[in-house]
């Protein structure tokens, strides 16, 4: 029997903005994952707790405020301290091509910025959590 | 089976006919005429403009304060505040909550310090000034009137704007912080404030914008936010004020998006609506209690990064419908809306589009010209029937904040932003730019940057205050404020008390949450 992908979808920071991060946390679900989507107003404590108790292969952070520079090298390295790098991180949101390029060195998995399509999310988020079943 | 890229429906998804022919109906009464669906006043554009309005707001007030100039000097003709995400969720820029934020959205706004550099040179008493603020608006409205005050303009001579619109913000926009009830006597008391102190003041902007951003149709975002007024006059009406005492000073905000004319409809059906619910429901006497001023802001959410100078035609259409809908004040974004602040540059062309739709596009000589159309009357009849349909129902639940309890608006958006982004995959509807005629490259624009020591700046500005200032001063005004917000005096004058002796956004909004608690929503997918 095929467990099914679980995934936190997180609204670190300030942010109210959560459009975006209700649409994939639904479109995830209609691809037959399981999704926790946290609510706003989460800090990286937050969202690395939640992502042990409800044991998710992937964490999706959503960030329109500018903040990424200063919330997401903190889940990552909260992430670390916890033993927990083998949860793949995606992030989306406003995040400039420099920023990105950075994320990406300190270990996020994907980084979408506005446009990109549902489907390229899902396929994304189901292709890193069956890398780390295998 | 729809041809790909062709939907003959509005955006709301309203059909529309294949061609509509003249018909029996008769039109509407003239521009300033109940139910004003033809415009407020007689002559509209040609007795006045609407006022260019750019929302702005970035970094440092003194980086904020050359911004304003900077737009006055270009033609702008009022101010619209925008502070950063820490200021509006009541937050200091010292507070462990700000971390990353100070300055990024908006400006980083602490102390009354803050606000009299923000507003240096800015003569109160000539420029109106709206202020996009919703939670701790009591607060920076308290500042805005104390740095008058101090410019020597007395508060029957301001004009501007507060937002103030709680409602939409457990609906959309998120930037609650109090539970609804105690929120909304914030609301009651700055509108009691206002209709004694401030007479020509909308103290508060009853807003569609962001329902729309979240992604409901233009029918949800028309029906929710003359929905939430009904609530703010229920409200006011229950504190003992006559309802032509403060219902003059109601104003609206609407999206201006793609759908150009369902908006236009939209806007007609929205003064349409409200002047019945004025004089029909509540039993108002003025023409001023019937008349719907609202300002209008181009969708953001439609604005790409992909081909970002796509948004200059984006935005144009969208300011248009707009004008021919009868907007007293309009924000135009910036080409760079999906990627950062507006820069300066992009700004100016933001700017340019409202100015050249205003003296060169001749729209401006003839209130409400798409009157009379078939189409835009059908339309706009059917707007206001779906949306009088989403009113009763709301009616039905026991009010909005019933209706929010039940997560229903909030609902509502969730299925209709899903509906479209579905219908966007599945190429029904196309994005220019984005989901069709693509190009390989892109070239990078230049981009508003927000420094870094920006927050360091400002957490050592309000450090330094909380050390300059009579502590006991504010621990006393923060105290009456306590009990006032205990009992049922009006909190307007304890936070004015509050914010001339220098407490801060955070101390102030920290007394309130005490008293009120804090609200955590039940999040809807």
């Amino acid at each position: 029997m095929e467990t099914r992908i679980r995934v936190l979808v997180a609204k670190p920071g300030l942010d109210g903005h959560d459009r975006g991060a209700k649409v994939i946390a639904r479109a995830l679900r209609d691809a037959g994952m399981e999704v926790i989507y946290t609510g706003l107003r989460q800090t990286p404590e937050m969202i690395v707790n939640a992502a042990m108790q409800e044991d998710v292969q992937v964490i999706g952070l959503s960030i329109l405020s500018g903040a990424h520079n200063a919330i997401v090298p903190r889940v990552m390295e909260l992430l670390a301290e916890k033993q927990m790098t083998d949860v793949a991180v995606v992030a989306g949101g406003i995040i400039p091509d420099e920023d990105a390029t950075e994320l990406k060195k300190i270990g996020v998995a994907a980084v979408f910025q506005p446009g990109a399509s549902l489907e390229s999310i899902v396929e994304f988020v189901r292709s890193a959590a069956q890398r780390q079943a295998a | 089976m729809k041809k790909p890229g062709r939907v003959f429906e509005t955006l709301s998804g309203i059909p529309l006919e294949p061609f509509y022919g003249r018909d029996a109906r008769p039109d509407p009464p003239a521009p300033g005429q109940f139910p004003y669906t033809r415009g407020i006043h007689e002559t509209m554009y040609r007795g006045r403009l609407w006022t260019m309005r750019q929302f702005s707001g970035f970094a440092t007030p003194e980086e904020t304060n050359a911004r304003y100039r900077y737009l006055l000097g270009q033609g702008q003709t009022g101010l619209s505040i925008a502070f950063d995400l820490p200021t509006l969720m009541g937050y200091d820029s010292d507070d462990e909550q700000s971390v990353g934020e100070v300055g990024k959205c908006g400006v980083a706004i602490s102390s009354l310090e803050d606000m009299e550099t923000l507003l240096d040179g800015i003569p109160l008493g000539q420029v109106s000034v709206s202020m996009t603020i919703n939670s701790p608006a009591s607060v920076l409205w308290a500042m805005y009137l104390a740095v008058a005050q101090k410019q020597g303009v007395s508060w029957d001579r301001l004009n501007g704007t507060l937002q103030n619109d709680i409602l939409k913000e457990y609906i959309a926009q998120k930037e609650f912080i109090y539970p609804p009830r105690p929120s909304m006597r914030l609301v009651t008391d700055t509108i009691e404030f206002g209709a004694r102190h401030v007479p020509r003041f909308n103290p508060v902007s009853i807003s569609g914008y962001h329902i729309r951003e979240a992604g409901s149709t233009a029918v949800q975002e028309l029906a929710f936010t003359l929905r939430d007024g009904i609530e703010y006059v229920e409200w006011a009406i229950e504190r003992g004020l006559p309802v032509d005492s403060f219902a003059g000073r109601l104003s609206f905000f609407f999206n201006s998006h793609n759908d150009f004319f369902e908006e236009i409809a939209k806007f007609r059906a929205a003064r349409t609506m409200w002047a019945h619910v004025m004089r029909d429901r509540f039993g108002a006497r003025e023409e001023r209690s019937w008349k719907l001023r609202f300002h209008a802001q181009t969708a953001g959410c439609s604005l790409t990064w992909q081909q970002p100078y796509n948004n200059v035609m984006r935005t144009t259409v969208q300011a248009l419908a707009a004008v021919l809908g009868g907007c007293q004040s309009l924000h135009t974004n910036s080409l760079d809306e999906a990627y950062a602040l507006p820069n300066e540059h992009a700004v100016t062309i933001a700017l340019r589009t409202q100015q050249i739709l205003a003296y060169e596009s001749g729209v401006t000589a003839v209130p409400d010209p798409l009157g009379g159309s078939s189409f835009v009357e059908d339309l706009t009849m059917r707007m206001e029937a779906e949306a009088d349909d989403y009113v009763r129902r709301i009616d039905g639940m026991g009010g909005m904040i019933h209706a929010i309890e039940q997560g229903f608006p909030q609902q509502e958006i969730a299925n209709a932003s899903y509906r479209y982004q579905k219908q966007v995959e599945s190429g029904e509807r196309l994005i220019v730019g984005v989901t069709a005629f693509n190009t390989q490259r892109e070239e990078p624009i230049p981009l508003l940057q927000i420094d870094e020591n920006v927050s360091s700046r400002q957490i050592e500005k309000v450090r330094s205050l909380r050390t300059r200032r009579d502590s006991k001063g504010v621990l006393h005004a923060l105290a009456d404020l306590r009990a006032a917000a205990q009992g049922s005096r009006n909190t307007m004058p304890p936070i004015l008390e509050a914010v001339k002796a220098y407490a801060t956004v955070g101390e102030i909004c920290d007394t309130l949450r005490d008293t009120f608690g804090s609200w955590e929503e039940r999040s809807v997918v």
